[in-house]
Parts: structure tokens; sequence; C-alpha cells
């Protein structure tokens, strides 16, 4: 009885939460009807609208607000110079939290609004599930942070772009750069981890395609293990002429050290998760000659300082991740539309891929399959007791 | 052939330091029927105190060698206030307890000591100096073992051999060993059961102190965190070699040690810790008081 009791109990109250539910549902709907009235009523032929998508709450959130910022501040640049093409730039935001399901509803709204170029989503699995409504819609897509490869090397989604590199590219060019070495035989060791191992992956990928360079160890070392010293006898002894490790700076350090203490003075190369000054003051005097890939250093970019400078002018703060890719894909977006003379999908597409524009991470256009060219990683070594470009 | 000796030395370099850390363990469980979770922290405050003393030394321009050695005279004095305020502190009220308030006692002490340390010092990773100085000490060894792994593996044979002498011709070896008999009965004629308590732990935690300003010199960085897992490596040791035994947690230490390195040599880096701990279930299955542990009679 007692159970029969509670089990109704258990009903009514789930019953309850249905109804504030739907309650609130219906209120959300009623503002979103206010809301297409309002922007209806506005709605002059000289407007462009800017939808940004993206996580604007919730806990990915510092990843999110900048974009929304850099869009911002774009669209004021270009309001203030008169437009384009005579039309204002409105910013439109929408937040996915960097949750699929919430970015596929974003995706709807923006397509109900009507919104022609999108400036989204930052989380690579949020930005797949929108993706097909925006094809769908005929709505061009770019983020500044979804770094998953396959969204564009897929060539799925041709209305997809972004100024962001691939987590492939930084391996790509870590590759190419250990064969300039003249490296033939590669340990690639990582740490077992989502990024290290990925990284590591993508690495011996690259080496297989390649007859010219080969992995002779592969192998994946426990984080915070006490020492490594068995790893680094197993590198000497594998016939290694270089090692490339996917990983962040603790391990590395480990192993460099346990390398250089064992007279073993091949090249050791890393990822941007060892290209830190931890790494350097840890490693101390064994960190000398290790190679790092990176993203590019932009800071002697103008647009880019000037970007900077706006933002603390506008928000008084420093702006947060990825907002030099945002603005930049911000100016691009804007651009494409100056050039195609409207927003009309085919002339956008056909811009982008074709027209240079200056942004905040260079003179960019986007190739074949939608990523910027001339945007990524460049190689550093450590000199002097600083990371220096290799150039 | 180099490659199994080099392996070897590896391994072994690896267990003296699970060995340092696992007599502290096997230690106060033979007396106190405790685990100490909170044991590889105070490797870790031994490790962060040679830093700071070192750092402090060279400042000041010692020679080499002898801030090794005064470093770690300071942090197994550190090292052993800190065993023994922990024992006052988060055991000794407990004492009288079901067994579990101790165990968990000694989590939450672990978890404190760690944030202490994280709060006071850094969350970040710091270098930590190259105390053992390089020497050469036979032409062709010297490939194959440096001399940083040869003072570990000495310092921790010395320790080993001194603390069995202690506990076998010392009177406080005697009364320890005689606590760990039966507590009640060394009350009754007459041992300071409290005081032998204390020193179980005062001993326990300088051997970690040595193993942690040894092993931090050794692969150069420490940060907060290093006590998690070396504490569980090194009880994983002494519950392999017998927990409650002396030389079993040195025996269980080296094997353990060799088992990893083995494993990571022959087989592979992702396969360390599973061969580790199969070799514990496997023991545990067919021996399960371990290598050397004695079955207890219950008493009644």
């Amino acid at each position: 009885m007692k159970v029969k009791l509670s089990l109704i109990a258990l009903c009514l109250v789930l019953a309850a939460m249905l109804a504030a539910c739907g309650g609130e549902a219906k209120k959300d709907e009623q503002k979103d009807e206010q809301g297409d009235v309002k922007t209806g009523e506005i709605a002059a032929p000289a407007k462009v609208v800017l939808g940004v998508a993206g996580a604007h709450s919730g806990d990915l959130a510092s990843y999110g607000l900048p974009t929304v910022n850099a869009a911002k501040l774009v669209a004021k640049k270009i309001n203030a110079e008169g437009g384009i093409n005579g039309a204002m730039v409105e910013v439109v935001a929408q937040d996915d939290q960097c949750k699929p399901e919430l970015a596929t509803n974003a995706a709807t709204k923006m397509l109900s609004d009507g919104v022609k170029i999108v400036l989204g989503h930052i989380c690579s699995g949020a930005t797949k599930a929108a993706l097909p409504i925006y094809l769908d819609g005929k709505i061009v897509v770019m983020s500044p942070s979804a770094t998953n490869p396959p969204l564009t090397q897929s060539g799925e989604y041709p209305n997809f772009f972004r100024t962001i590199a691939p987590d492939d590219a930084q391996a790509a060019l870590e590759v190419s750069f250990a064969k300039s070495l003249g490296l033939k035989k590669v340990a690639v060791i990582h740490d077992k981890g989502d990024y290290g191992k990925g990284f590591a992956t993508f690495c011996q990928q690259f080496i297989d395609a390649d007859p010219e360079i080969e992995v002779v160890l592969f192998e994946g070392v426990t984080p915070g293990a006490v020492d490594y010293s068995a790893v680094v006898q197993k590198i000497k002894s594998s016939g290694a002429e270089g090692v490339i490790f996917g990983g962040y700076h603790p391990e590395a350090s480990k192993i460099v050290t346990g390398m250089r203490k064992k007279d073993m003075d091949m090249p050791f190369l890393s990822d941007d998760g060892v290209k830190d000054e931890t790494f350097i003051k840890v490693a101390g005097k064994y960190a000398e000659g290790v190679y790092a890939t990176g993203p590019m250093d932009f800071s002697s970019n103008t647009i880019y300082q000037e970007a900077v400078a706006a933002h603390k002018a506008e928000f008084n703060a420093d702006p947060g991740p990825f907002f030099p890719e945002a603005y930049s894909a911000a100016l691009a977006l804007l651009n494409a539309v100056k050039v195609a003379g409207g927003t009309d999908y085919d002339k956008l597409i056909d811009a982008l891929h074709n027209s240079y524009v200056e942004t905040a991470v260079g003179k960019i256009k986007f190739d074949a399959k939608g990523d910027a060219e001339g945007v990524g990683f460049a190689v550093y070594q450590v000199k002097d007791g600083k990371y220096q470009e290799v150039k | 052939m180099d490659y199994f000796l080099e392996l070897f030395m590896g391994g072994l370099t690896r267990g003296s330091i699970y060995a340092l850390i696992a007599l502290g363990y096997t230690m106060v469980y033979g007396i106190i029927e405790l685990i100490n979770f909170a044991h590889g922290e105070i490797y870790m405050i031994g490790a962060f105190t040679g830093l700071i003393v070192a750092g402090l030394l060279t400042m000041l321009g010692f020679p080499g060698a002898s801030i090794l050695v005064i470093a770690i005279v300071c942090a197994v004095i550190w090292a052993a206030a800190y065993g023994y305020t922990l024992e006052k502190v988060a055991y000794k009220p407990l004492r009288n307890a079901p067994r579990l308030s101790p165990l968990i006692s000694a989590i939450g002490m672990s978890i404190f000591l760690q944030n202490y340390v994280m709060l006071a010092q850094t969350s970040d990773f710091l270098p930590f100096p190259e105390l053992i100085p390089h020497f050469a000490f036979l032409e062709n060894l010297g490939t194959i073992m440096s001399s940083a792994e040869l003072v570990i593996i000495l310092a921790t044979v010395a320790s080993c051999v001194g603390l069995t002498l202690f506990i076998k011709f010392t009177k406080l070896g005697k009364a320890m060993r005689a606590t760990a008999q039966n507590r009640k009965m060394a009350m009754l004629v007459g041992i300071n059961v409290d005081m032998v308590i204390s020193a179980t732990f005062v001993i326990g935690s300088s051997l970690a102190a040595v193993g942690g300003v040894l092993i931090a010199s050794h692969i150069g960085q420490i940060n907060y965190f290093i006590g998690f897992i070396a504490g569980i490596k090194a009880f994983t040791a002494a519950v392999l070699g017998g927990i409650g035994s002396l030389p079993g947690a040195m025996l269980g230490a080296l094997v353990l040690g060799l088992t990893e390195a083995f494993a990571t040599g022959y087989v592979s880096s992702d396969y360390e810790d599973v061969f580790a701990f199969m070799l514990l279930v496997l023991i545990l299955i067919f021996r399960p008081s371990g290598i050397m542990g004695k079955e207890k009679a219950q008493k009644v």
C-alpha cells in the first residue's frame, strides 16, 4: 500500500512538473512571437543580420561569449563606416551551451528568422549537430573554434568554413617538420589522453602515409608515474632518430630529462601542450633544443591589436579565448556579403573561396574544403630558455 | 642483454622508491592495523621540504653534495614532525573507535594535506634541482645505470638494513615488535604504547622523506599531487609483500618495480599498470596474505 501511495505521489509530482514546463514553453513562444513582431516592424531592406551561435551560458560560456563580443565589435565598426553597401549590420545571438540538442534548436531558430550568415558554433559536437539544418536552409556558417577535422574534410558541408586550423593540421606540420630535420625513424609517444593520443594518432597516420619516414615505436605513458626510465630505454633500443610526443608538459619534461640524462641527443618534437613557459621552467637546461608546434603568433598583426584595443575600450576587459578567430570570422563573413553584393548563398560561398580579406589572423581566403588558408601552426624551438619561432 | 640490464636497473630504482614508502605503510599496519592513506602525502611533503632547503642552500652557496645531505636531513626532520602530528591529530583520538573511522580520517588527512600544499605552494609543476652529482663509477656500467640510480638503490639498501638492525637490536625496536604482537599485553608489561606508535610514525615518515627527496632529484620535478600515485603504488607493494612484514614490503616493492619496468620494456607502457595490478590479484588469489605475510590466527 505504501508503495502504491508513493507511486501515486510520484506521478502527481511528475504531472505537476510537466505542466510547469508546458507553461514555460508557452511563455517562451509568446515572447518569441512578440520578438518576431518587433523585428518585423523594424525590418527594413537595408539590414544584414549576422547570427551568432554558441555557448553563451553554462559552463562553457567563457568560450562562446568572446565570439558575441567580437561580432558586436565588428558590427559596430562596420556600421560606423556606413555599413555594407548602405545596409546596417545587426547581431542576433542564439545560445546552445555547446549542447548538440540545443544547437539544432538554435539553428532552426536562425532558419526561421531568415538569417543568412551565422558565426559559430563553438564546440565541434554542437556544430556537427547544427550543420545539416544550415545546409538545408542554405545558410553560410563559419566557426572560430570547432577544430574537429571531418567538419570540413568530409566534404559534406560546403556551407561550413572556419578560421581556426583543424586538429590534424598541427600533426601534419609536425610530421613535415620532422622530415625536414632528416628523421627517418620516429618514436611516437603520447599520454593516453584524448588530446595527446589524438595528436599522436594523427602523426602516426601521416607518417604511415609517407614512405620516407616510419614509426618505430608507438606507445602511451601513464601520467603521474614515478619515472619513465623504462620508456626512455625502449625509445633508445627502438633505434628511433627522433621522438614525437603528444600530451602536456609535465610528462614531456620528465621524458626529455630522462633522455638527456642517458645522453640521447635526438630531436624531441611536441605539440602546443608543451609550448608552455612552465615546460622550460621545469625541464631547465634539458629543455634546450626541444621543438614544439603551437598556434601562430598574431600579436604583431595590426587588426588584431586594434580588435583587442576596441574590446578593452568597449567591455573594459581582456578578450577571451578564440576572440581573434571570431573577429576574423565576422570580418570574413561580412566581407563576403559585401563582395557578393547581398546574401545570395552561391555568391557568398564563391566570395569566401575566392576573395582575400584582411583579418586579425592575417590575410585569408578559404580553401575548397572550407579551412582558412594561412591560418595554422608554427614550429617553435627552445633557445636560451625561450621559445623562438623556427623560420 | 644490455637492454635487459637497463630495464632491470630502472625497475630496481623504481622499486627502491616504492620500498622506502612501503616500509612506512607496513610498519604502521603492523602496529595499529591502520592503513595510513596520508603516507603518500608525507612523502610529498618531504620532497617539498627538500626543494625549499636545497633552494636556500644553493642561494647561500653550499657545495653540491652537502646540499643533498642537508636537504635530506631537513626533509626527514620536517616530514617526521608531520608524521608525528598526523598521528596525534587524526589517529590517536580514534584509537578505540571502529576500524573504519581511522581509515576515513586517513583519507581525509590525505586530501587535506594535498590541498594545503597546493594552496601554500602552487598547483604548478616545480623544477627540482639535480642534487645527486654525476660521477663515473665503473667504465662500462655507466651507460646502463646513472649515478643517481646507484645512489637511490644504495640509500634504500642502507635504510632497509639500518631499519632491520634497529628493530632487531634496540630496546625501542623490541618494544615495537611487542606492541605489534599484542598491544594490550605490551601495555601490561609496562611498554609505553603511545610512544611506540609515535615512534613508528616518525620512522616511517623519515624513510618516505628520504625517498621523496631522492626521486624528486632524479626526475627533476615535483608538484602537490605526486604523493597520491606513489602512495597507491607503495601501498600495493606492501600488500603484495604481505602487509605488516618489513622484508615483505621491500620484496613486494622490488617485485612491483621490476614488473612495471619489464612490462613497459617488453610489452608496452600502455600495460604498465595492468601488469602491476594483475600481479597483485594473482598473488592475492594464491597467497592471500602476500608473499612474505604470515597467516594470522584469529585472536579469540
